[in-house]
This record gives C-alpha cells, sequence and structure tokens, in this order.
C-alpha cells in the first residue's frame, strides 16, 4: 500500500529497515542505500505514472489536471479525453456523483482532505471499477487552495469483502425483523385468544343464570335464601335449584346435581329444572315429580350416553303457623335441620336411586315440620365433599357439626354463614356448590303472613 | 423536549438584528455554513441547527415516521421558531431544505419575511410526462443508497479524526463519531430517501414572501434547468447564478453567496 504512505516514502522505510539491520559494516550500508536512492531518484516520474493506484490532481472545480497511466488505463479513456474535459466526478457513477456532492466535497472543502471514501469509476466501456478514493487539498503559498489531489485504490476484493458484510448485516436484521413481526403476531394472538376467553366466559356466565332462578320469590309466612358458587368461569356447573308456587298456598322447590360439567352437563341441567317445574304443576307430589324426570332422563340418555343427576325435591304446605314438608330424594344428600331450639339433624332420606339410571327406581321420601325459627338446609356435594385446609374432605358429619352450633339461625343467616364457610375453603372447593334454605321465621314480621 | 437542545441550535450576531436562519441540507448539518456565518453575523442574528438525525441533534427525538416526510422537517424548523419567537425570518435553505422552508412558510406565514433558497430542487427524478428534467432516475437514487450503505463501516474510523483535525489523537475521533457530518447510518438512509424522493413542485406556487433562488452555474443534484423551473413557478423570485462549481456554494464560493444573502436579506 505505497499510496497510502504519506508522510516520507518508500525511500525512508527502506532506510530505516537497513539501519535496524546494521550491525557492523555502516559503510557498506550507506552504499546501499545511496544505490537505492540514486535509483528511485531515476524512476520518480515511472513511480508516479505506474504506481500501483491511481493518481489525479484537479482544479478547485473538479477538472482533471494531470492523471497517471495506471487510473487512465483502469478507466479506458486516452488522456486526451481526461485532461481539462472532464471533472472527478464525470468519472463517478450517479449515485456516486449524489454522494460526491453531499458528503465528499462538503467534507473537503470543510478539512481540506477526506480519507478512504468507497466510491465507484466509470470506465469508458461502462465498467465499474469499486475504488477507496482519498483527496487532499494543496494551498498555495498565500494559502489559498490551489488543487486537489486524489489518490485512487483498487477497491475490488474489499469491497467485495465488505458487501459480504452489509450482505450479513441485512441478513441479519431480516432475521431480527421477521423475530420481532412473530413475536408481534404471537402477541396479537394471545391478546385475541384472551378477548375471546373473556367473551366465552360471559356467554358462560348468562348460561349459567339461566340454568337458575334470576331470584327467590317472597313466600309468605317462610323465608327462602339461597347461594351459587361456580367453581370455574372457564365450565359451566351442574348444579341447580328452584322454588316455585303450586297454588292453594303450597310450595314447591327442588335442588340437584347432574353429572358433569360443561355444555352437555348445562343441557341436561336445563331439561332437568324445567322438565320438574313442568312435573309439579301436574300433580304435587315429589315423588311422581322425581319420576318423571328419571322418565325423561332415562328415554332420552341411555345407551352409550347415560347422564342422570341426584336431586331432592318436595312441597311446602303452610298450617297453622307451622310448614309441612315432604321431601323425596333420588341419591341426593340428605336436607339438614336447624331447630329453633338450637339443635340440629338430617332428614334421611336412605337408599333413593340416582335419577335416570334405571327404567323403574324407587324414591325415598320422608316428611318434617318446619315450626317457627326452623330451618331446612338442601345443599350438593361441592359443600360435604370441599377438601379443607387441613387437609381431609369436609363431610356431612363436619356439617351437622357446623350447624348445632349454628342453630338456630333463619334461611338467610344460614346461607350467609354457610357462603363464608364455602370462602374459608378457598382452593378447597373445586367442586360447584348450589345452597337453598328454607325456614319457618321466629317471628312473623312479614305483612303478607296470614 | 425544546427544540433548542433537540436541534442543537446555535445563534450568534447582535440580538436585536434581523433574523436570518440557516437550514442545511442532506449529507452533513450546520458546520456547512461556516464560512459564510462571519459575514451574516456582522448584522444578522443568526440561526444555526441540525435537523433531527444529522449532526449533533438528539438521537432520542428520531422518529422514522415523522422523518419520512419533508413536514417533518419542516415542524423542526417551526419548533426552534417558536421556542426563540421569531418573526420576520429570513430562510436560507440549501438543498433540500430550500423545499423545507417553503413548506414551513405556508404552515406559518406568520414566522417567515423571506426566503433563500440555495441549489434547490422541488424534484431529483425527471418526470418525463410533464416534461419535467430533474436530473435523475429512480434507479440514480437506488444507488446513492449504496453509496451511504458502503460508507457506513469505514465511515467514522476513517473521517473522524482527519475532521477533528488532530490525526494523533484518536479518541477525538471517538467522540466525533456522533457528530461531524457523520450521521447514524439508518437516518441518513431515511433523509435521503425523503430528499431524494420527494415531489414539491406542488408547493413553490404557494411562496408569498420575496424569494432569491440561489444557482450555482455547474451543479449536478440541482441542474440549471432546475432553477429556472422554481423561478420560474414561485412569482416575482429572483434567480442569481453563482459563479461556483458543485452543490455547495457556500463552500466553494462563500464569499459570492455570503454577499448575495446578506444584499438580498437587508433590502428593503
Amino acid at each position: 500500500m505505497m499510496c497510502e504512505t504519506t508522510d516520507g516514502g518508500p525511500e525512508q522505510d527502506i532506510g530505516a529497515d537497513s539501519t535496524d539491520a546494521g550491525g557492523g559494516g555502516e559503510d557498506a550500508n550507506e552504499a546501499e542505500l545511496a544505490q537505492f536512492s540514486a535509483l528511485l531518484e531515476d524512476s520518480a516520474e515511472d513511480l508516479y505514472e505506474h504506481a500501483p493506484c491511481g493518481y489525479l490532481s484537479t482544479l478547485m472545480d473538479g477538472r482533471i489536471a494531470k492523471i497517471n497511466t495506471t487510473l487512465v488505463d483502469w478507466l479506458g479513456y486516452t488522456r486526451a479525453q481526461l485532461l481539462g474535459r472532464k471533472r472527478f466526478a464525470d468519472l463517478l457513477t450517479m449515485g456516486g456523483k449524489l454522494y460526491h456532492e453531499t458528503h465528499f466535497a462538503p467534507l473537503l472543502a470543510m478539512q481540506g482532505q477526506v480519507s478512504g471514501i468507497a466510491l465507484e469509476l466509470k470506465a469508458a466501456d461502462g465498467s465499474r471499477l469499486p475504488v477507496l478514493v482519498t483527496s487532499q487539498v494543496k494551498t498555495g503559498s498565500d494559502g489559498q487552495p490551489m488543487l486537489i489531489r486524489t489518490t485512487v485504490v483498487d477497491a475490488r476484493d474489499r469491497r467485495a469483502y465488505e458487501n459480504e458484510l452489509l450482505r450479513a448485516r441485512r441478513h441479519a436484521e431480516q432475521v431480527g425483523a421477521q423475530a420481532e413481526q412473530a413475536r408481534a403476531e404471537a402477541e396479537h394472538a394471545r391478546q385475541a385468544a384472551e378477548i375471546e376467553h373473556a367473551r366465552l366466559r360471559q356467554v358462560m356466565a348468562i348460561l349459567q343464570s339461566s340454568l337458575l332462578p334470576p331470584e327467590l320469590p317472597r313466600v309468605p309466612g317462610m323465608e327462602a335464601a339461597a347461594y351459587y358458587h361456580t367453581a370455574s368461569a372457564d365450565q359451566l356447573g351442574g348444579d341447580f335449584y328452584d322454588l316455585f308456587a303450586l297454588g292453594q298456598g303450597q310450595w314447591g322447590f327442588f335442588l340437584g346435581d347432574v353429572c358433569g360439567k360443561g355444555p352437555q352437563a348445562a343441557a341436561i341441567t336445563s331439561l332437568t329444572r324445567y322438565t320438574l317445574r313442568a312435573a309439579f304443576q301436574h300433580a304435587s307430589d315429589p315423588v311422581a315429580a322425581l319420576d318423571t324426570l328419571n322418565t325423561a332422563l332415562h328415554d332420552r340418555y341411555s345407551g352409550a350416553d347415560p347422564r342422570y343427576c341426584t336431586a331432592i325435591a318436595g312441597t311446602l304446605s303452610p298450617h297453622g303457623g307451622t310448614l309441612r314438608v315432604t321431601v323425596a330424594s333420588g341419591g341426593h344428600p340428605p336436607a339438614l335441620l336447624l331447630r329453633g331450639d338450637g339443635a340440629a339433624e338430617y332428614l334421611p332420606t336412605p337408599g333413593g336411586l340416582l335419577v335416570g339410571i334405571m327404567p323403574h327406581p324407587h324414591f325415598t321420601t320422608a316428611t318434617t315440620v318446619l315450626n317457627p325459627g326452623d330451618t331446612m338446609l338442601l345443599y350438593t356435594d361441592g359443600l360435604t365433599e370441599a377438601r379443607t385446609a387441613d387437609g381431609p374432605r369436609y363431610s356431612e358429619d363436619h356439617l351437622h357439626a357446623f350447624a348445632q352450633t349454628l342453630a338456630p339461625a333463619g334461611a338467610q343467616q344460614t346461607i350467609s354463614v354457610l357462603t363464608g364457610l364455602l370462602e374459608s375453603f378457598g382452593n378447597g372447593l373445586d367442586d360447584d356448590t348450589a345452597l337453598l334454605a328454607l325456614g319457618n321465621p321466629a317471628a312473623h314480621t312479614d305483612p303478607e303472613s296470614a | 423536549m425544546d427544540a433548542i437542545s433537540r436541534n442543537n441550535v446555535t445563534v450568534s450576531g447582535p440580538l436585536d438584528g434581523p433574523v436570518v436562519m440557516l437550514a442545511h441540507g442532506f449529507g452533513c448539518d450546520q458546520n456547512m455554513w461556516r464560512l459564510v456565518v462571519p459575514m451574516l453575523a456582522e448584522r444578522f442574528r443568526v440561526v444555526l441547527f441540525d435537523y433531527v438525525g444529522a449532526g449533533r441533534s438528539d438521537p432520542s427525538a428520531w422518529d422514522a415516521q415523522r422523518y419520512a416526510s419533508l413536514d417533518g422537517y419542516a415542524a423542526d424548523v417551526l419548533d426552534i421558531c417558536a421556542d426563540l419567537d421569531l418573526s420576520e425570518v429570513v430562510f436560507v435553505g440549501h438543498s433540500v431544505s430550500a423545499m423545507v422552508g417553503v413548506l414551513a412558510a405556508a404552515r406559518r406565514p406568520d414566522r417567515f419575511g423571506k426566503l433563500v433558497m440555495v441549489a434547490p430542487s422541488p424534484r431529483y427524478i425527471d418526470d418525463p410526462e410533464a416534461g419535467y428534467a430533474g436530473g435523475f432516475s429512480a434507479a440514480d437514487i437506488d444507488e446513492l443508497l449504496e453509496s451511504l450503505d458502503s460508507n457506513y463501516l469505514g465511515w467514522s474510523a476513517a473521517m473522524a479524526p482527519v475532521i477533528m483535525g488532530n490525526p494523533e489523537r484518536p479518541e477525538l475521533g471517538e467522540e466525533l463519531t456522533n457528530s461531524f457530518c457523520a450521521t447514524d447510518p439508518d437516518m441518513a438512509a431515511v433523509f435521503a430517501r425523503t430528499t431524494f424522493l420527494s415531489d414539491s413542485r406542488g408547493d413553490l406556487a404557494s411562496v408569498t414572501v420575496p424569494t432569491l433562488v440561489l444557482e450555482c452555474a455547474q451543479d449536478v443534484i440541482a441542474p440549471r434547468q432546475v432553477g429556472a423551473y422554481v423561478h420560474a413557478a414561485i412569482p416575482g423570485s429572483r434567480l442569481i447564478t453563482l459563479n461556483a462549481t458543485g452543490h455547495c456554494p457556500q463552500l466553494s464560493a462563500p464569499e459570492a453567496t455570503g454577499a448575495a444573502i446578506v444584499e438580498f436579506a437587508a433590502a428593503r
């Protein structure tokens, strides 16, 4: 790279090398040096013309005033075509001209020197020669700029290498952009899924509420309260309950649990609820109602996809300040009675079969009387099978003991205390749970009471 | 953020003098004006700045979308005018900045008193259908963008110490990598595209302030026919052809350029 040597030159380099190598025989070295100098002195013009790089001198307006043979040969013009006729910028590609005018020339004017700029020369035959260009302004003794000296180095290899680097960089940028795009798409999909999920939950909540009475009816001389716990907002539960008038002061009620979860269970729940209500309207008899439901489920879902539920259904009849209760159970946990005197007891309905599983089942009935201060609680096994904080499942025994400490309690109070109990289970409550409490208030304050 | 620091605004000359605002074009920064500033600062309040993406502007203010149109650069000019509360500004725009000045004056005529368009071009690419010769083809512009890329590798390392004039202190070059004419290549590419792919011919008619068109006798980027086009499109404008070569008369012919600006700016 002789051309890039500015101060000194090859002459000096050789001299320095000789001196370094010198031990003895300095005279011999000096003679050798003189010989070299003479040789090089003779060929200064030759060095300029045939240097391994291009030399070019232009006037300040860019017109070419002097050019060496090497560069003339590279360009394929005759010297006469160039001298005084072309400007340096004329040798560049159009893009190079723009770069020259916007970067190269301004910097040269401001700094007096620009070095190592990558440009492409356009040869006479239209071919392009990648070069590295260094220019320097030569000033006169008065400090005024006189001419521009330019060195042009063949940079084909270097440019090819740099192009590879640029290609690699662009590729890396492209890959990076693709990765970023993929990430953005994933994020977009995640957001869409989240929106979809929220929409689904909303649909579920609406569907779920359609399976339950919007609110319990006001019943004269009776206090009623209910609570429904949904274990998962992503799953429709299968628990159900209802309370409705049967005419002549009588009331019907039921509470149950369809096996399974999800849309299919919800369909059964809907069928179950409306079948029971219709059956009760036909005959105010809990056993007959469960029989009708059994027939409906058994006919519809027997075979490969049997569907069944547990349910407890009953009637309430006011009778001189008391409420007479008849219940029938199809495989459902027994009702719990909280007496006005502080006692608590189950109302046993043993041996009842699951509803829908057999063609001709037998359902167990039981009767009791709710005196003022008495409350009857119906519940699903979500309550009695919840995992407690200590580990073991909550059980009917636990519930019985709990009721003993709670009684006497009205329906509303019973539900609110049990709601607190359910909340205390936290994640241990892994199933849907329905609670329905029906009570004979201790003191009749309801103006509608008889 | 205030435009004063964002755009590296520097002010010189008498505080109560008429305002001359010098706007650089694509390729460098406010240093482009260094040879004419002393002459102007004798009687004018001279406002210099770097567009965001150039020189010592704040790189964190870069917004590829904003600066993908000349309106973004015009917004820089108007932000500076607002921060300095300038009016009756003589706006001197070099190259693409001449059109930036046209856009800024159209949006806020109350800020500007006169326009000086140095080597302007409202469209660089030829439009044969309209009989317009801008001097370049779309392929030429692509070639320029390639040139910018090619010089990305060697640019800062090779140029900076030289520019600083302290080759023996390479650490100064480090500092310069981010300052003098060596812009971030991505930002430069955006500015190049915005500049050379713009077509502002339709905006020339909006100019209502006294306008001076300063062109060079030999200019590849803004050839004579383009200067004539701009002159013809702005009613009442003056055209001066400087006996200068290249696209930057403020560097190649600073005395003539400075004198023309002073004479025009001072005229009643």
